[in-house]
């Protein structure tokens, strides 16, 4: 079923609807085994963190670039104009002119500002850059947002490193409803259901990096993330019924009544 | 009156400490499950009877911890720029009335400091200073904040308390960061221990970070030393002042340190020790209250206990520091501001976290940040 339902981000084919953050893992080995498992061919990583001159090297070495596309991230940026030059950055240095915009000015609970989301990604997608922004579940700026050019819009379903699941949930069905761009969930899926329950609703992919990276064990929890998408895209290709408030048999208690 | 003074001189300490010994058990567990938490739950888990549940209450800041900061401890090195100072702190190595030798690194020397720093894999560097308005002047910091950027992305600074237009100074010359300890809380031991000198002037230091914020310093460290004060008010108070700088700078990343006095040069002896139990039981209060609040844990701290605390609410260690300015290229040349007592090296750190599980992270900062 998989190779005929294919993620598609600007033009790209992905099987996996899973992608990986690279961060806040206990070491880059355990990192590059999760994300072995997980399946996933997009990992994101925070500019801030990739250092050249390193004496130990990055996290992407252990990644071979060959199966997975590396995404970078704008991690830091508090405003449109931080995030413009970070982006400029990765294209600078070859990591990729594919960016996932972040710009989130309250270090407390990195909620994305929406007035500096829309302005980074109207800038990036002038110069050329493929532009994947976290953005609060607002459908509004969903729509604005691809109106600016971006390429998927990546509504948050909880604050960021909460594992709170989907509290965005009614928000994200109205973003599902219009969207013409791949909708990926980012930020709060805390476990597997959650990633099921987003796919299951339509979205085109989900984004995880606390949940398998602080599980206990995270190269399993990698596994069970994989297939709770796996699980939760067949349910939505297989057309879930809607839930009802009672159960109901499946033939009619009354049908010995004829049609009198 | 100014609104941080006022909200440290009005702190309810009586109530709070009553609060705090009359806690039990439950009380302290009840704390543990709530989502959020505030500075009479602080009180609580300070508490003699969260003392009692250390295991437990540990357990839920170290989950907190990974949730917030992931498994990764950030590294950073003091570097010293100069003992020299015309304070009286009478617990400091560099107290003015101490003959001890003195040195202030000029350019080139803080260059081959920074350099070895970064050789060994530093990419933030801590620049640190006694007093001293000619040797250690907002000219002098400013330029050695450009040096030590050319080979450090991260760079900041803890000397004395500067103006808004002198931490402005400081911010376009490459720092992002601002230490500045207030040392003690508590007016009373403050006046006593800081004799002679600007460091005299208690309300200037304590509204020094606010000063910093204002001019758009991006990360700010405050602290208290311990040993001096009572340390259920001291952190108490520390809440205090971060409380404020959450809700008056939402943009400013806070970590907090409380390191423990040490021996140094000609210093008193502490006279209200903390031990190691309750410096874990203070950072686990602290996380829990401040989820996303950095703890900041230097050489200080003996080795096994340094082990033991990176798994639980540590978020940034120090390591291989040398307290003496130019210590790194040229040991024990110069006066140390303290003993340390982790003398492992960076390498040997690095890979005691590694077997800890805790990914060390060297740079988490990238030039295009810097406003």
């Amino acid at each position: 079923m998989h190779r005929e339902d294919p993620l598609i981000i600007a033009g790209r084919s992905f099987q996996s609807r899973l992608l990986l953050g690279t961060g806040k893992f206990a070491s880059h080995q355990q990192m590059a085994e999760a994300a072995e498992v997980s399946g996933a061919e997009i990992v994101t990583m925070a500019l801030r963190r990739v250092d050249p001159g390193a004496n130990q090297g990055n996290i992407l070495d252990l990644l071979d670039p060959e199966q997975y596309l590396f995404l970078p991230n704008t991690s830091g940026a508090r405003n449109a104009d931080e995030a413009v030059r970070l982006a400029r950055l990765a294209r600078a240095g070859g990591i990729s002119d594919w960016i996932k915009l972040e710009v989130t000015p309250q270090p407390s609970h990195l909620l994305p500002d929406s007035v500096e989301t829309l302005r980074a990604t109207e800038i990036l997608v002038k110069e050329g850059f493929t532009v994947l922004p976290y953005m609060q579940a607002d459908p509004i700026l969903a729509k604005q947002l691809a109106g600016a050019g971006a390429a998927t819009v990546m509504p948050l379903g909880a604050p960021i490193g909460t594992n709170r699941g989907l509290q965005t949930r009614d928000a994200i069905a109205l973003i599902l409803q219009e969207a013409e761009i791949p909708v990926i969930v980012d930020a709060g899926l805390g476990a597997p259901s959650h990633a099921a329950e987003a796919l299951e609703m339509g979205a085109d992919a989900v984004l995880v990096n606390t949940a398998i990276a602080t599980a206990e064990d995270p190269v399993a929890m990698a596994k069970a993330f994989r297939l709770g998408c796996v699980a939760g895209r067949l349910a939505y290709l297989a057309g879930r019924p809607a839930a009802r408030a009672s159960a109901e048999a499946s033939s009619p208690l009354t049908g010995f009544l004829g049609e009198s | 009156m100014n609104d941080l003074i006022h909200a440290i001189d009005t702190i309810p300490f009586g109530e709070m400490i009553v609060r705090a010994e009359c806690a039990d058990e439950r009380a302290v567990r009840e704390i543990l499950r709530k989502e959020h938490r505030d500075r009479w739950d602080l009180a609580v888990l300070l508490s003699p009877a969260a003392n009692h549940l250390l295991e437990e209450v540990a357990r839920a800041a170290a989950d907190l911890t990974a949730q917030r900061f992931g498994r990764t401890i950030r590294l950073y090195a003091p570097l010293y720029l100069s003992n020299e100072c015309v304070n009286v702190c009478t617990y400091c190595g560099f107290r003015r009335d101490n003959d001890v030798a003195r040195s202030t690194l000029n350019a080139d020397q803080i260059r081959s400091e920074a350099r070895y720093l970064s050789a060994q894999g530093f990419r933030n560097i801590l620049l640190v200073s006694g007093e001293h308005p000619k040797w250690v002047n907002q000219d002098y910091l400013c330029e050695a904040v450009r040096i030590t950027r050319e080979l450090v992305p991260q760079v900041a600074i803890e000397v004395q308390p500067l103006t808004t237009p002198g931490y402005e100074a400081t911010v376009k010359a490459g720092a992002d960061g601002v230490v500045v300890y207030q040392e003690v809380y508590d007016r009373e031991h403050y006046a006593s221990y800081h004799t002679h000198g600007p460091k005299k002037d208690y309300d200037d230091r304590l509204l020094a970070a606010s000063r910093a914020a204002d001019a758009g310093v991006r990360r700010l460290g405050i602290g208290t030393l311990l040993g001096l004060a009572p340390w259920r008010e001291e952190i108490l108070a520390l809440a205090t002042h971060a409380a404020h700088l959450y809700r008056r700078f939402g943009q400013t990343e806070i970590s907090f340190s409380f390191p423990r006095i040490r021996e140094a040069a000609g210093a008193i002896e502490p006279r209200y020790q903390v031990n190691d139990r309750q410096l874990l039981q203070m950072m686990c209060a602290l996380r829990l209250v401040f989820p996303d609040a950095g703890i900041v844990l230097s050489t200080r701290e003996a080795p096994s206990l340094r082990d033991g605390l990176s798994r639980i609410a540590v978020t940034m260690m120090s390591a291989g520091s040398r307290t003496e300015p130019g210590g790194y290229e040229h040991p024990d040349e110069s006066e140390k501001q303290f003993e340390i007592e982790d003398h492992r090296t960076p390498a040997e750190v690095t890979a005691m976290l590694a077997s800890q599980g805790i990914d060390p992270v060297w740079k988490d900062w990238e030039e295009a940040l810097h406003g």
